[in-house]
């Protein structure tokens, strides 16, 4: 079996610099690589693209890259609970895309499998259709939309084992998988890493063969956005 | 009396039929799980990878790998899956999912929907609005009539940067039940004590009434 372990978060990030694009797993706080974002944070890489559903909350996730000023341009498809993301945007110290979800997923679902470009129906006859190639089938109207190209992607499992296989945790998934592989190089931080042989050939969400780098990740923090609960009778 | 937000999603929630996958935006939409009937079988999915949600969970038993799409920590119910985001709006725009019930700022009479952006003021994004409305069969919009200031929100136009064309078919509002059809919204239900000539006043677009209209049952 290859083995893909690193030792700690420093040695996934070999290789990282200024102006590189990044895709990071995933949705609001929930499944984000939370180890990296802190060495992207102390690495200080400036003018880097994000690639990511959504861009943290001030202060947590992503927010911490905002806060210093670490981020060029975002492309997202959900920005909404950052007062720090609106502020630069709007002063127009930052460069946002703003996709369709499905368009964002499908995107880094096709830079995994080497495809370069899709049709989807998203968008179209909206702003987001602008500039792009339209074509009709079946009667509906689509956008091409191409294939991401990034130099790495860092993605968050909840066990891994030596070899990289993942297996991702309840809606921590996300677009996890989908980043996997898509990127140059995919590093991945897992709650458990455990030896190989442990995991069940069955069980596993992501073989290997996408991650290059991985690591057991240390010290989660796992905040919630929205704590809604109901009472016990 | 116009429909309180609960009424809008009880009305709704009578659209949803035994043996629907329903995908519930966020906001008054995400209320109607609360008035769907006990006796059918319903499966609600949360596009960020969810079938199969249940209630908010008990205090204490939350838990951060388990939200929907609005980041509120829920549950599941037996039966429920978890997939990536990929495979979510494979559901969606491989129209798997039955039924999509979405709030909106505008509406127009041709069935445009303009629900994600107001340019200079917010700025969020479209989250997965725009590859729900560009996919889904079967679109009901959850939403108040007019504005803060009175003003109708279904309009010939939408003044509003669009979520998706030629996609709304029904409009539940706080005044009434509307289908998009011929280039208008035509009345099939009105509020329990609204008035057709309230509704006309409130209705920028083409409006067609034929007959008598019915107030709506809960």
């Amino acid at each position: 079996m290859i083995n893909k372990t690193v030792s700690n978060v420093q040695e996934a990030c070999q290789g990282i610099k200024d102006s590189m694009t990044f895709m990071l797993g995933g949705f609001g706080l929930s499944g984000i690589p939370e180890n990296l974002i802190a060495e992207l944070v102390r690495l200080n890489v400036k003018d880097v693209t994000c690639i990511s559903n959504n861009a943290g909350v001030d202060g947590f996730g992503l927010g911490q890259l905002l806060q210093k000023k670490q981020i060029r341009k975002m492309i997202s498809s959900y920005v909404g609970e950052n007062a720090e993301f609106e502020r630069q945007m709007l002063s127009g110290e930052l460069d946002v895309e703003l996709i369709p979800q499905g368009t964002l997923a499908q995107r880094c679902q096709a830079a995994q499998s080497g495809i370069p470009a899709f049709y989807t129906p998203a968008g179209y006859g909206t702003e987001v259709a602008e500039g792009k190639e339209s074509r009709e089938f079946n009667g509906k109207m689509h956008l091409l939309e191409k294939a991401f190209n990034a130099d790495f992607s860092f993605v968050k499992a909840w066990k891994g084992d030596d070899a990289g296989n993942l297996v991702f945790k309840g809606s921590a998934r996300n677009f996890n998988p989908n980043m996997c592989g898509a990127a140059k190089i995919t590093v991945a931080e897992v709650e458990e890493l455990v030896p190989v042989g442990t995991l069940d050939p069955n069980h596993i969400h992501i073989p290997g063969i996408f991650i290059q780098r991985i690591f057991q990740g240390e010290n989660y923090e796992k905040r919630i956005e929205q704590l809604t609960v109901r009472k016990r009778n | 009396m116009a429909l309180s937000k609960e009424q809008i999603a009880q009305r709704i929630a009578k659209e949803v039929k035994d043996g629907y996958y329903v995908n519930l935006g966020i906001g008054i939409p995400t209320l109607v799980a609360n008035f769907v009937q006990n006796d059918i079988e319903v499966d609600f999915q949360s596009e960020n990878g969810v079938l199969g949600m249940g209630p908010f969970p008990f205090e204490g038993e939350e838990d951060p790998d388990l939200i929907n799409a609005g980041k509120q920590t829920i549950t599941t119910l037996p039966g429920a899956s978890f997939f990536d985001s990929a495979m979510s709006f494979s559901m969606i725009r491989g129209q798997h999912v039955n039924l999509t019930i979405l709030g909106a700022m505008e509406v127009s009479q041709n069935g445009d929907i303009a629900n994600w952006k107001i340019p200079g003021k917010m700025v969020k994004g479209m989250g997965g609005a725009m590859d729900l409305v560009a996919s889904a069969e079967n679109i009901i919009v959850a939403m108040m009539h007019t504005n803060r200031a009175g003003e109708s929100k279904l309009l010939k136009n939408c003044s509003l940067p669009l979520t998706g064309v030629n996609c709304v078919k029904k409009i539940v509002s706080n005044l009434a039940v509307l289908e998009v059809i011929n280039n208008s919204f035509k009345l099939i239900e009105r509020a329990p004590g609204v008035s057709v000539e309230e509704i006309k006043t409130a209705t920028e677009g083409n409006l067609i009434i034929e007959g008598d209209i019915p107030e709506m049952k809960f």
